[in-house]
């Protein structure tokens, strides 16, 4: 790492100065809206046909048309979600080139084969999606189940592939710098298996999981207590919960670990997160409160307890701020309140699986009072925040680097004029994007689920 | 070698996204010309039915087309973006509006909203191909620098041979789009579409034809070295080629023989962006950037050949499965035509 960080410097002497970007700050913030807008989506495409799957591997097993109205309902909700998907995911695409041409034509040869195998997935998934949703009762039950399959895959194998190239931006290898500055002796395969691939592709695996299963939780919850209560809404009330018993407790003990693996790799983003400004043995953690000015309002300090979760030891040494100079370092507020959010949110999260699991135990049954709906309605939307917050602690707690240590982002940014022009667009065209995708799941909500039953095969209407 | 066989992956990915993803932008072109009479519904109805299954997936040639750019040419990627941001992020919002405006088709509630969403759907299958086509001239005219120049956002592509590409990729996906669609009403058993676009693809297989031959003339004088380059050699060989099954594919359109046509068709799509490649051959950015220079190290190429590998391997059964099962009508929405309160009213 420090021969590459001599290296550097001819880097960038060699791509010629920074252009002068007076909208850097809006180049950021158009291209975290654009991404805000995807990632939600992408949660869905990890873990929501695994549900309709199960949903239909029910119906296979009881024949009880409850579960295969479900099923079929649920894989039009996802083939709205994928091709709203398609459309932002395209927009990124373009987006990446036309905010970050520097970037691009630097680094594109060591991470850009990462976005060809996410083609590939994406591929798959539109093929087999097509199929799924379009082959209901005119393929063999067997036949339509195994065509699932490859969408539940591809869900996982696209994500994976950009959360390494995101990784690989936070920890980047697999190339030299030579003297001249270029970069040379591009290992592909290195760059793509970086140290932050692994904890980084857990821990967004699990939030798809918890996210697409609290706000499909939520919708069923307001339904529940708006008084549906027949089978059709308790399995859509279930299967979500379930989902959410499981990997909400679980996503703790990978938080525990992606956050030591940053302390070992990105002390100067573990100290923002923590908001620990001077170097400390034995450092302090506090929970909750919130951060103004280098001041945490509120929040209770429990000695020694930094150390012990980033290194195992109460009295380990944890890298404060003040290790690197102050134009290297990120954001502090942005990054330390982020990271209460999401973890406070996580925990509760966690809590509300754990209540469902609990009576399910101990009664077999669902919670009775309405305090657990109320509670489930509210996660969804929080599981949202919770998202966010989280790649808000991975993104702006990268600041002020595009490529960690490597290319700072007002190198990497377009000298294009009119990025607010851009920006404002971006902002009406999403939330027209949203609008349409919300009216169309709302009027789908609205046909009753027997009539997904009924419909024979040539009766089908796939997208309204 | 190793970049001549990327470069022609990324003709091939271009190529499969002027005629599929053409296909597709083509057939709004025709909803926006259907008239608003009965017929017009027809043809609606023929357009929705035969893109429903399969739409989402045109996109993906696009992605496939600039991720090949970026990590096997980034050097030439960084400067494109940077110079013609105007006209790529104008297609890209396009690209966004087509999206939600083909999924509101006929969800109208009033003739105001069904007109405001129909002018949405036609004028982004319009102007999409168009910037798209006007990016692509502006590069195999030279107008890209090799150092990147965002100074230029519009003179840069508004060049006669730019605004000439923008046209004629506006001509050939209506064209294409017209064969699509006469194979389809075959398939639908609607004579009366199949006689509609029959005239629709071959009125349009002249237009595009006169405007490929016409536009070698706008390129002598706008472009004298790519003009040199498509009428000699390799170039000369591709616009030839293209041209001959571009007239085959006319004929087969006469004897209605659609189904041959759809490949045909594609064939002397490939063909023209073939010819621009060999033409501007050896360099990625003509007189600016070499295509040796614009290229990433061979280890990326070839890790990227053997993901493109792998992709075909996957890919190729996996479509071979969606069209038979398409073509056998399995999953073919059924055909109705779009009624919007405009023909209620007629009623």
């Amino acid at each position: 790492m420090s021969s590459l960080l001599l290296g550097w410097v001819p880097v960038l002497a060699q791509a010629g100065d920074p252009v002068s970007q007076q909208y850097l700050l809006e180049a950021r913030q158009m291209q975290a809206l654009s991404l805000g807008v995807h990632i939600p989506l992408v949660c869905f495409g990890i873990s929501f046909p695994a549900m309709v799957l199960f949903v239909e591997w029910l119906y296979n097993r009881t024949g009880n048309p409850t579960y295969k109205a479900l099923a079929k309902r649920w894989s039009k909700v996802m083939l709205i979600l994928f091709a709203v998907g398609v459309v932002t995911g395209t927009i990124l695409s373009f987006e990446l080139g036309l905010l970050w041409p520097r970037f691009m034509e630097q680094w594109g040869e060591v991470f850009g084969f990462a976005f060809a195998i996410e083609g590939l997935f994406f591929f798959l998934e539109a093929i087999f999606i097509a199929i799924y949703v379009y082959g209901w009762d005119r393929l063999t039950p067997r036949m339509h189940f195994l065509s699932g399959i490859p969408i539940a895959l591809a869900g996982v194998g696209g994500s994976a592939s950009v959360i390494a190239v995101n990784g690989w931006m936070n920890n980047p290898q697999g190339f030299d710098v030579a003297a001249n500055g270029e970069v040379t002796d591009v290992r592909p395969l290195e760059a793509l298996f970086n140290p932050h691939v692994w904890h980084e592709e857990v821990h967004m695996y699990l939030a798809g999981f918890i996210v697409a299963s609290s706000l499909v939780a939520s919708v069923y919850a307001a339904a529940w207590l708006r008084g549906r209560r027949d089978g059709y809404h308790r399995a859509a009330l279930v299967v979500p919960l379930a989902v959410l018993c499981l990997a909400a407790p679980a996503q703790i003990v990978i938080g525990d670990w992606a956050a030591r693996t940053v302390a070992e790799e990105q002390p100067t983003k573990l100290a923002a997160m923590e908001a620990l400004q001077d170097t400390t043995e034995g450092a302090d953690l506090t929970v909750g409160g919130w951060y103004v000015d280098g001041e945490i309002y509120g929040g209770v300090a429990i000695p020694n307890l930094l150390s012990l979760l980033a290194f195992h030891d109460p009295n380990a040494t944890v890298e404060g701020l003040n290790e690197v100079p102050e134009d290297d370092r990120p954001p502090v507020a942005w990054v330390r309140n982020s990271f209460q959010l999401m973890v406070g949110i996580g925990t509760l999260l966690a809590l509300l699986g754990l209540w469902f699991l609990w009576g399910r135990w101990r009664r077999g049954a669902l919670p009775r009072t309405p305090w657990f709906y109320r509670l489930v309605v509210v996660a969804g939307p929080a599981s949202l925040v919770a998202l966010i917050s989280g790649w808000f602690v991975t993104e702006i707690g990268r600041q002020p680097w595009i490529v960690y240590e490597l290319m700072r982002v007002e190198e990497a940014v377009t000298g294009a004029e009119g990025i607010p022009v851009g920006y404002a667009t971006l902002v009406v065209v999403y939330l027209g994007l949203y609008g349409v995708a919300l009216y169309m799941l709302r009027r789908l909500a609205r046909t009753p689920p027997e009539a997904e039953v009924k419909a024979g095969p040539g009766d089908i209407e796939v997208l309204p | 070698m190793l970049v001549d066989l990327l470069l022609a992956i990324l003709i091939v990915g271009l190529a499969a996204y002027a005629v599929l993803g053409g296909a597709d932008y083509g057939a709004g072109f025709w909803d926006l010309t259907a008239g608003g009479a009965q017929r017009g519904a027809r043809l609606r109805g023929l357009v929705h039915r035969s893109m429903g299954p399969v739409w989402e997936a045109n996109n993906v040639w696009l992605i496939l087309v600039l991720v090949v750019m970026w990590t096997c040419f980034p050097r030439a990627f960084g400067p494109l973006m940077e110079t013609l941001y105007v006209p790529l992020f104008l297609a890209a919002v396009g690209i966004i509006f087509r999206g939600f405006a083909y999924a509101l088709r006929g969800e109208a509630a009033s003739i105001s909203e069904a007109r405001v969403i129909g002018a949405v759907f036609a004028l982004s299958s319009v102007l999409t191909p168009f910037f798209l086509g006007c990016a692509l001239g502006a590069v195999a005219s030279g107008q890209v620098p090799a150092e990147g120049d965002p100074g230029i956002p519009f003179s840069s592509w508004t060049g006669a041979t730019a605004l000439w590409a923008g046209a004629l990729a506006v001509a050939t996906g209506a064209y294409v789009a017209a064969v699509f669609l006469a194979a389809d009403s075959v398939r639908v058993e609607a004579p009366d579409l199949t006689i509609a676009f029959r005239r629709r693809a071959l009125g349009s297989a002249v237009v595009a034809g006169v405007m490929a031959i016409g536009g070698l003339l706008v390129i002598r004088e706008d472009a004298r070295n790519l003009y040199d380059g498509l009428t000699s050699g390799g170039g000369l060989a591709m616009v030839i080629v293209s041209g001959v099954v571009g007239v085959l594919t006319l004929w087969l359109v006469w004897s209605s023989r659609f189904e041959v046509a759809r490949y045909t068709s594609g064939v002397a799509v490939g063909a023209m962006l073939a010819g621009l490649a060999f033409a501007q051959r050896p360099d990625f950015l003509p007189g600016e950037l070499s295509l040796q220079d614009a290229a990433a190290d061979d280890p990326t190429l070839v890790a990227t050949l053997i993901v493109l590998v792998l992709a075909l391997l996957l890919i190729v059964p996996s479509v071979a499965v969606l069209f038979r099962l398409t073509l056998q009508g399995r999953l073919s929405e059924r055909f109705r035509p779009i009624v919007t309160p405009d023909d209620e009213a007629d009623r």
